[in-house]
């Protein structure tokens, strides 16, 4: 079993990592709040979470992108958009697209839901896994982004007002929407909380009940 | 060391995993191989030298064009501000997004990075704020896209080579290599030592 700053009875600064005794509040070298494990994270990573799937939605039902070319004008949405490339014959760049903005943001929001459920009800699934989904949600994540990019080169740069152009569409501000708000979620996540679940279930707080809250129900004088 | 003095400890941001810092040594986390220490990444000339250059890079970046397009006889250019501003009406708030990750956030943490780095460098004492500074630095991190916008570039040119004749422009050319400096910045930083020199 690997020694933690928790098992060690310290609390770890997840800004700069130093390691103080277990009741400090302030960490001194950097200034960050510390807390030994962030309990409240679950919640804000569940309302960015719902938030980043509500935005999903209008994402994909809206037009991505309008284009005029002469007289012959289109709305697409995200799907729509690729599955023309497609057609065109650009596979590679219709699967790029496809990655990015479908199957990329329903995994995540698959992968933190799971990751939130196995943490805050203690299923059973190994560190492991966990770890590594987190990682893959960390690193990818950002790049949905990249449709909402592609939609605004366009845009900029097809402006021959007469004979071709290419608008955004209100889906281009829910999808930004979507992607900004998993990210807020992924990165509200507290990740120590990934190693813990696999500890028996006296070394860790009930699911729900925050570090902080503990040490204001200790500090607190007793009533009556 | 005096035996009576316990060696300096460190936990990993990540998952908590507790370790003693050999002073010198090189340490990542045996649980989640998150870097902990780097020896080799000392604050020092090289890290401010390429935040540097990454500066002026951006600047060069905003005021040449990043793609051409050419149809019939009519040119078209696009500068990263052009793009940024692509969207207006009520979708002008996404061209602030838009703006904010891929240039105004990188461009933000390149300042707040050379205002702590330079007087560590310069051997002068840490200007004020240094540590709230560079926790904003850390905390942008994610939120600085732009080597996302760099192969988005590519990706809005092959869906529009079909149609014209599109080339990439000097702009472009910086800002791939300002993702490319922004990556080696990176691994230029062991976040230990710089918090160590900014906590004396
Ligand atoms: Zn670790």
């Amino acid at each position: 079993m690997t020694r933690t700053a928790r098992s060690d009875g310290k609390v770890g600064c997840r800004r700069c990592a130093a390691v103080w005794p277990k009741e400090t509040l302030r960490c001194t070298r950097c200034g960050a709040r510390l807390t030994s494990r962030d309990r409240h994270s679950l919640t804000l990573v569940w309302f960015w979470w719902l938030l980043g799937v509500l935005a999903y939605v209008p994402a994909n039902i809206w037009p991505m992108l309008e284009t005029r070319v002469l007289l012959d004008a289109s709305e697409d949405t995200i799907i729509e958009g690729a599955l023309k490339l497609l057609t065109h014959g650009s596979v590679g760049i219709a699967i790029i697209i496809l990655l990015a903005s479908v199957a990329v943001p329903i995994a995540k929001f698959a992968i933190i839901a799971w990751l939130a459920l196995t943490v805050q009800y203690r299923l059973p699934s190994g560190s492991k896994a966990r770890h590594r989904a987190f990682e893959a949600v960390e690193f990818v994540g950002r790049w949905s982004m990249i449709d909402v990019f592609v939609v605004a080169i366009l845009a900029s740069l097809v402006q021959f007002s007469v004979l071709a152009s290419v608008k955004p569409g209100p889906a281009a501000f829910g999808f930004a929407i979507s992607v900004i708000f998993t990210m807020l979620s992924a990165l509200s996540f507290d990740s120590r909380l990934i190693w813990d679940a696999d500890l028996p279930e006296e070394d860790v707080p009930l699911a729900g009940q925050s570090d902080d809250l503990a040490a204001v129900q200790k500090s607190a004088p007793p009533q009556g | 060391m005096t035996p009576n003095s316990p060696p300096e400890q460190i936990a990993c941001p990540t998952c908590d995993a507790i370790y003693d810092v050999q002073p010198g040594a090189r340490l990542s986390c045996e649980r989640c191989h998150t870097r902990l220490i780097d020896p080799e990444a000392r604050v020092g000339l090289r890290l401010l030298l390429v935040s540097l250059l990454s500066a002026a890079l951006i600047f060069g970046a905003v005021t040449y064009p990043f793609l051409t397009i050419k149809r019939f006889w009519m040119t078209s250019d696009a500068t990263i501000i052009d793009t940024a501003l692509a969207f207006d009406g009520p979708l002008l708030f996404l061209s602030i997004i838009v703006l904010a990750l891929i240039l105004l956030l990188p461009a933000l943490r390149l300042a707040l990075t050379i205002y702590v780095v330079a007087p560590l460098v310069l051997k002068l004492r840490p200007l004020p704020l240094a540590k709230g500074a560079f926790g904003w630095a850390e905390r942008l991190r994610p939120w600085s896209m732009a080597e996302i916008f760099i192969i988005g570039c590519v990706v809005a040119l092959t869906k529009i080579i079909a149609m014209a004749e599109v080339t990439f422009g000097p702009a472009f050319y910086m800002f791939a290599g300002l993702v490319i400096l922004l990556w080696a910045q990176d691994k230029l930083l062991c976040r230990y030592s710089l918090w160590k020199a900014l906590e004396k």
